[in-house]
């Protein structure tokens, strides 16, 4: 969800400022004119026929060229009190980048991004742009149509990756402080490459086997593919980030055990790691899946090359998938590229209610994916097997709005009726993990089992412990993880440089 | 990558493996379990964990060779590595001075329940032990458990060992004479059902260690949801320990089988492969 632009800080007014003066800057104002940069019109992402994409896994949008993205970026009107900035959770200096992209120096622009973003390649993916620095670009205002920024964040970034080894910005010297990042998910990367480049020595903690955390488990190869995310990490490998693989905090070793071992901070990034069912009958059978499990497999585990590779999931005729966010867009466009025939969403509110994104839901429907609005399931069905063939639903009505402010669904009485199905996704969010914090006493948990944390600082209310991301917010976006991970990072720099390092001492 | 130190053939498609994990064999406790993965084509699956060394930084299991993933595992050597070693996780077993207690285990469960039988004779209990296996030469570990059990009895359909008898019947037997305050349970799941079954009536709370298919072992997928007590628990973070009788077994056989066609197609396609 988008937060709301507010007025941005003195020192990036200041910063943007500074930018927007620049001769270049000024003399590329003038040409082409505002009311020819109004005349171009948004140029269009391109992307495979669906008919293609929906049989195998690879990239969905390709792209754009140099030559339309340089087109793009001559759309923007380079304002004097741009909103766009004060639309992106980590205030990259939108404007600067895209003229540099007009000026077809698109390194320099990559450059630009990476000051305060240092994943854009991702970013320019699954970034909700359209609720976020487009929502608030003045051409939008103006024109109706923003300037496609997120697509023109990725052109740079893969420009770059494209380009050859990228560039490291340039590192202190070590201070010898020793930071813990928990969890290699988007909070914990950008965390770790943000005190990494401020010369502390950071090591991430991971689960998992392979870097990424949602990123890798969650979101599918056809919309973030994996080389893509491999290349941000060894970049931040490059900047002397060390990753533990396999290693669980909480049971591996204790936050306690690591502070033993000389580490001074803590960013815990542990994500909302824990699926939601809905608890009605029938969730246990044999091929309801949890979308974090059902996720987890194809695109960690590659289940989508079974047996090539060992891990199986069931490839299904019909399949539902529960929810409208996000997640159950990936879920259903899986299901369907691994076959099924009918690949439904199953969702309780109205189109207009669904959190999932725009360019998602109309991908999914290019795909021939089914919509099933105000439909909510009451019950799962088996055989004699314990094995999922059916599922009864109810329709729903839209009531009075709830405490989000989105019209509660309410079932309509006799409207029941049940259709064959042999699989579910359950996609109705997630709660954060509470594997490590059960192993903190006396961490500060929020109602919703978030860690509670200071929203200036990020920091938790155990000395030297940060966190960021789902784990504080719940469920949120990647981009709202890296924000607080940028945050929490220039907290714990300060914390370290008011403390002797551990390796002094 | 983790290192395997040791992997040999215990009794036939029964075998030990030994992995330097020096965090994990600091961390763990009876009733853990790791979760590994043989190759980089291959799939995550829990392995309890038998036993481990802290000074030497070592965890060891003992596993049944049954699927793809296992025998690759057990093609596996020492100085091989492993792309995935991770734990310990899981709750560990509840270890106290409860009285009298009735360890029953067979397969990869004498492995599994080691740990907690030396714990629990190290805790002060008086210790009998249900050894179950098919046959005398599937037995391991025998002198192991002989040596903190005051008692210990074979259940096995071997006439040699014990007569033929059921691990249930060898229960019954024992809730005749003794005053039982524990029991607890380790093995294949129709073994732990059996248990469970048998203690029922008599009411002794008898714990199980569930060993339903996992993928990440830390409470984010729920593969391993399974129901007790009517509730909806996580084995990898609710348990591995369950109450026995207020598990669903059904449930638990019906979901261990989820991919039993899968998993032919994908052992037959590794035994094409692999095997002359």
């Amino acid at each position: 969800m988008a937060e709301k632009p507010m007025d941005l800080p003195s020192e990036l007014q200041e910063r943007l400022r500074a930018e927007f003066v620049r001769e270049w800057r000024r003399d590329l104002r003038k040409s082409p004119p505002v009311k020819d940069r109004m005349k171009i019109s948004r140029q269009p992402m391109p992307q495979r026929g669906a008919g293609e994409r929906s049989r195998d896994f690879r990239e969905v949008n390709r792209g754009l060229t140099a030559e339309t993205a340089m087109t793009e970026a001559r759309r923007c009107l380079d304002c004097a009190r741009p909103g766009c900035v004060a639309g992106c959770p980590v205030a990259i200096d939108i404007p600067s980048f895209v003229k540099l992209i007009e000026t077809g120096d698109f390194i320099a622009a990559a450059m630009k991004i990476k000051e305060t973003n240092a994943l854009p390649a991702i970013c320019g993916r699954v970034c909700p742009q359209e609720t976020q620095c487009e929502t608030v670009c003045n051409l939008k205002k103006a024109a109706g149509v923003p300037v496609a920024i997120g697509n023109l964040e990725r052109f740079v970034a893969d420009f770059e990756r494209n380009a050859g080894e990228v560039a490291l910005p340039s590192i202190p010297p070590p201070t010898g402080h020793r930071v813990a990042v928990i969890g290699a998910g988007p909070a914990g990367l950008t965390a770790a490459g943000e005190l990494a480049k401020r010369g502390h020595a950071v090591t991430i903690f991971e689960a998992l086997h392979e870097p990424g955390g949602v990123l890798i488990y969650g979101i599918p190869e056809f919309r973030l593919p994996k080389a893509i995310l491999k290349a941000e990490v060894d970049y931040l490998r490059r900047l002397g980030v060390e990753i533990r693989f396999n290693f669980v905090v909480g049971k591996t070793a204790a936050i306690e055990t690591l502070r033993e071992m000389g580490f001074e901070a803590f960013f815990i990034g542990t994500g909302a790691g824990l699926p939601n069912f809905m608890k009605i009958p029938g969730e246990n059978l044999v091929g309801v899946y949890s979308a974090n499990e059902y996720l987890t497999r194809v695109n960690l585990m590659r289940a989508y090359d079974f047996p090539n590779y060992d891990t199986p999931v069931f490839r299904a005729e019909n399949a539902a998938v529960i929810g409208g966010g996000n997640v159950a867009m990936d879920g259903v466009r899986i299901a369907r590229r691994l076959g099924a025939r009918r690949a439904m969403i199953i969702y309780r509110r109205s189109r207009h209610e669904m959190p999932a994104r725009e360019e998602e839901v109309a991908h999914a429907e290019e795909e021939g994916i089914e919509f099933h609005f105000l439909t909510v399931p009451i019950r799962y069905e088996g055989d004699a097997n314990g094995r999922l063939r059916s599922m009864t639903c109810l329709r729903m009505d839209l009531g009075e709005p709830d405490a989000s402010g989105r019209r509660r669904p309410v079932p309509v009485p006799g409207s029941e009726f049940t259709t064959p199905i042999d699989l579910a996704v359950v996609a109705i969010g997630q709660s954060p993990n509470p594997l490590l914090l059960e192993t903190m006493p006396g961490l500060k948990i929020g109602k919703w089992g978030t860690i509670e944390t200071d929203p200036v600082t990020m920091a938790a209310n155990l000395p030297g412990v940060y966190a960021g991301g789902d784990i504080i917010r719940g469920g949120a976006t990647v981009i709202l993880a890296m924000g607080d991970a940028r945050t929490a990072a220039a907290s714990i720099d300060a914390y370290l440089n008011s403390s002797v390092p551990s390796r002094i001492r | 990558m983790p290192k395997i130190i040791a992997r040999r053939r215990l009794v036939p498609n029964l075998h030990l493996i030994e992995v330097e994990a020096p965090e994990t064999a600091r961390a763990a406790r009876p009733g853990q379990f790791v979760i590994l993965m043989a190759d980089e084509h291959g799939e995550r699956i829990p392995l309890s964990i038998a036993d481990w060394d802290a000074d030497k930084g070592t965890v060891t299991s003992v596993f049944l060779v049954i699927g793809s993933a296992t025998q690759k595992l057990a093609r596996l050597g020492a100085g091989d590595n492993l792309p995935v070693y991770v734990g310990p996780l899981g709750r560990p077993s509840e270890i106290t001075a409860f009285g009298t207690v009735v360890l029953a285990a067979g397969c990869y469960g004498l492995g599994a329940l080691w740990p907690t039988a030396r714990a629990l004779r190290a805790a002060g209990n008086r210790m009998i032990t249900i050894i179950d296996t098919k046959a005398s030469y599937l037995l391991y570990w025998d002198d192991r458990y002989r040596m903190v059990s005051d008692r210990s009895l074979f259940s096995s359909r071997d006439p040699g060992l014990s007569g033929g008898e059921f691990v249930s019947g060898k229960i019954g037997e024992i809730l005749k004479t003794e005053k039982i305050d524990r029991v607890i349970a380790v093995g294949c799941t129709s073994l732990m059902r059996a248990v469970a079954e048998a203690t029922r009536p008599a009411g002794i709370r008898t714990i199980v260690s569930l060993n339903p298919i996992m993928v990440d072992g830390t409470g984010m997928c729920g593969s391993c949801r399974c129901t007790a007590a009517g509730k909806t628990k996580f084995a990898c973070v609710d348990g591995p320990d369950f109450d026995g009788h207020q598990v669903d077994w059904d449930e638990l056989f019906r979901r261990r089988k989820s991919y039993f066609d899968e998993e032919i197609q994908s052992l037959c396609r590794w035994e094409r492969e692999n095997l002359p």
